[in-house]
């Protein structure tokens, strides 16, 4: 390997570690690459003339835990808020008061039970949704008939907010369990069938042209084909769908309910217990991640064939 | 498959791809007019022409990837038939060893796939992602997972065109020495003379929709580049492939 080429691999190198000075870089990886036959004593000088001015334009290395310095910021401007009374009570409760009021909720069982209620109908209503989302997408994405006949009222059901559809719906089925699992699984369905769909339709004819030459039968090919390819559409959609089915979960809770996490906001609004509310609040938020987090779990266990590139 | 003598000697293989008379047209250009081929048992072929002569073409219509494409003609071709393509075309979402077996049937599949896989020299590589091999060991999967179905025939579409000319010299070797073993005909497009001739038992050249040169390669075993034998020939596949100077004008429709 003639001298320029060895430099070029050490400056890559060097130029990957970053901070650290050009003499000190070139001195350590040297010796770890494969090029020995270079004497260390006399490129660095070159090495480090060139690496000098070189400016990073990149963002830089990530802060550690730098997600958490704007909410504690925010934290921090509540409490002090709150502390010296530029914050009245009255519109936003104290952290601590907030804190307490979350103890006591537990320890009189309300904030489990409504917790358990609200859980419940969001996983019925995604339940019934995703499970109609993805075999109307698997159906039509399939047949050309069948999309003809699915894909018209889905794209149609897209343009109206499943949530204008309540009074309609509490027309239909009262205004018990029924109705609000229903609204849920109607906001849910159409993003998992969208993005389902479009994964199966996205699926490289290249893909399908191979599965021909080594002649697999219709439902091998289900298999190894069309169910991998749409998985990732699919799950795309379930993020969407999660999102959805809390979203719905709040307007049907506050509408119409006599238990919840949001029927327990909604009372306090009539006492005027702010603590109670943000408590519901936070729940929500936290239910949301979870459940976020908990999809982009299963995504990452599923297409690990595709985190390799993704680094 | 009945023997076709054809006025050839007795212990010729028998005749196991026949095409005759093929027409494939894309609107109403006949990018295939009228072509007659045959490919003899365990035959290695190279098909030239240039680009857009209908080589693909050709090549789809005898994997039966032709649906929508309208033609006639008469064409038989021995069961099973694998496909390489230009690019590995490997399922990203299958692991190596089961990219391999795809649609395997047969007794111990996987023992027959793993075994492949050492013969392509990826032993040990049977549980990695596509994503995580170099594109030449990609095109080794794809000729492991080929050969593994035991083809009458092999067709490969330009394998090596997106390949270094390094890794292309090596994979010569293999492909050589995987068809002296299996002895599937080989049906090979490929854009490269050289590789026409180190390859191929026999060079035929496309041009105007049909069979313009049928030449074999009389050639002794290893084939290196050089020679005036090797020149000759080569010069000759230039020339039908129109590169040559003096030829051009009369190719050049
Ligand atoms: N699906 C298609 N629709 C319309 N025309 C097509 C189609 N496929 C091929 N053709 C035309 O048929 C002709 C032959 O194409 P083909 O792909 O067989 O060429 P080729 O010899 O393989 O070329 P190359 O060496 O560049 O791969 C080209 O002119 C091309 O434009
Ligand atoms: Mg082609």
């Amino acid at each position: 390997m003639s001298t320029e080429a060895a430099e070029e691999v050490t400056l890559k190198k060097a130029g990957l570690t970053g901070g650290t000075t050009g003499g000190t870089v070139i001195g350590t990886t040297a010796a770890t690459a494969s090029e020995t036959t270079r004497p260390p004593g006399i490129a660095p000088g070159r090495a480090s003339r060139r690496l000098g001015p070189r400016r990073r334009l990149g963002l830089g290395r990530p802060v550690p835990y730098g997600w958490a310095l704007g909410p504690l910021l925010l934290l921090a401007v509540w409490a002090a808020g709150s502390a010296t009374g530029l914050i009245d009570a009255r519109n936003l409760s104290a952290p601590w008061t907030v804190v307490t009021t979350a103890g006591d909720l537990i320890e009189n069982g309300r904030l489990q039970s409504n917790l358990a209620t609200s859980a419940q109908r969001a996983a019925l209503g995604l339940l019934f949704g995703v499970l109609g989302g993805l075999i109307l997408a698997l159906v039509s994405g399939l047949s050309r008939i069948a999309e003809g006949v699915i894909d018209g009222p889905v794209q149609i059901k897209r343009a109206i907010p499943s949530l204008a559809l309540i009074p309609l719906l509490i027309l239909w089925f009262g205004i018990g369990e029924s109705m609000k699992v229903i609204t849920i699984a109607l906001g849910v369905f159409v993003p998992v069938y969208i993005h389902t769909h479009n994964g199966l339709r996205t699926i490289d004819t290249r893909y399908v042209e191979l599965a021909e030459t080594v002649r697999l039968s219709r439902t091998a090919f289900l298999r190894h084909v069309v169910l991998p390819g749409a998985l990732p559409g699919f799950l795309l959609g379930m993020r969407f769908a999660v999102t959805g089915a809390w979203l719905a979960l709040v307007v049907v809770e506050q509408v119409n309910a006599t238990s919840g996490i949001g029927y327990m906001m909604e009372l306090a609004r009539t006492y005027g217990q702010t603590d109670v509310i943000i408590v519901g609040l936070v729940v929500y938020g936290l239910l949301g991640l979870l459940s976020d987090a908990l999809v982009r779990l299963v995504e990452r266990r599923t297409l690990s064939w595709r985190r390799t590139l993704a680094g | 498959m009945a023997t076709h003598p054809g006025g050839l000697t007795a212990e010729a293989p028998p005749t196991t791809v026949r095409i005759r008379n093929l027409i494939r047209s894309f609107g109403d250009r006949d990018v295939l007019d009228g072509l007659d081929l045959d490919v003899r048992a365990g035959e290695f072929v190279a098909l030239l022409g240039r680009s857009g002569s209908g080589k693909s073409t050709l090549l789809r219509a005898l994997a039966g990837l032709d649906h929508d494409v309208t033609g006639s003609g008469e064409l038989s071709s021995p069961d099973p038939v694998s496909v390489v393509f230009q690019d590995a075309r490997l399922l990203p979402w299958k692991r190596v060893l089961d990219n391999v077996v795809l649609g395997l049937d047969g007794p111990d599949p996987l023992e027959r796939g793993r075994a492949a896989l050492a013969e392509v020299g990826l032993a040990g590589r049977e549980k990695a992602w596509p994503v995580e091999l170099s594109g030449g060991e990609q095109q080794r999967v794809s000729l492991a997972r080929s050969l593994v179905r035991e083809p009458g025939l092999l067709l490969a579409d330009e394998p090596f065109g997106a390949l270094d000319a390094l890794t292309r010299i090596r994979m010569h070797v293999l492909l050589r020495r995987l068809c002296a073993r299996h002895r599937p005909a080989v049906l090979l497009v490929t854009h490269d003379v050289d590789e026409a001739i180190v390859l191929a038992d026999r060079v035929v050249v496309l041009a105007r929709g049909r069979i313009g040169a049928d030449i074999p390669v009389e050639l002794p075993a290893p084939r290196a580049h050089g020679g005036a034998a090797y020149a000759a020939l080569r010069e000759r596949l230039l020339a039908e492939l129109g590169v040559d100077p003096t030829a051009q004008e009369e190719n050049a429709a």
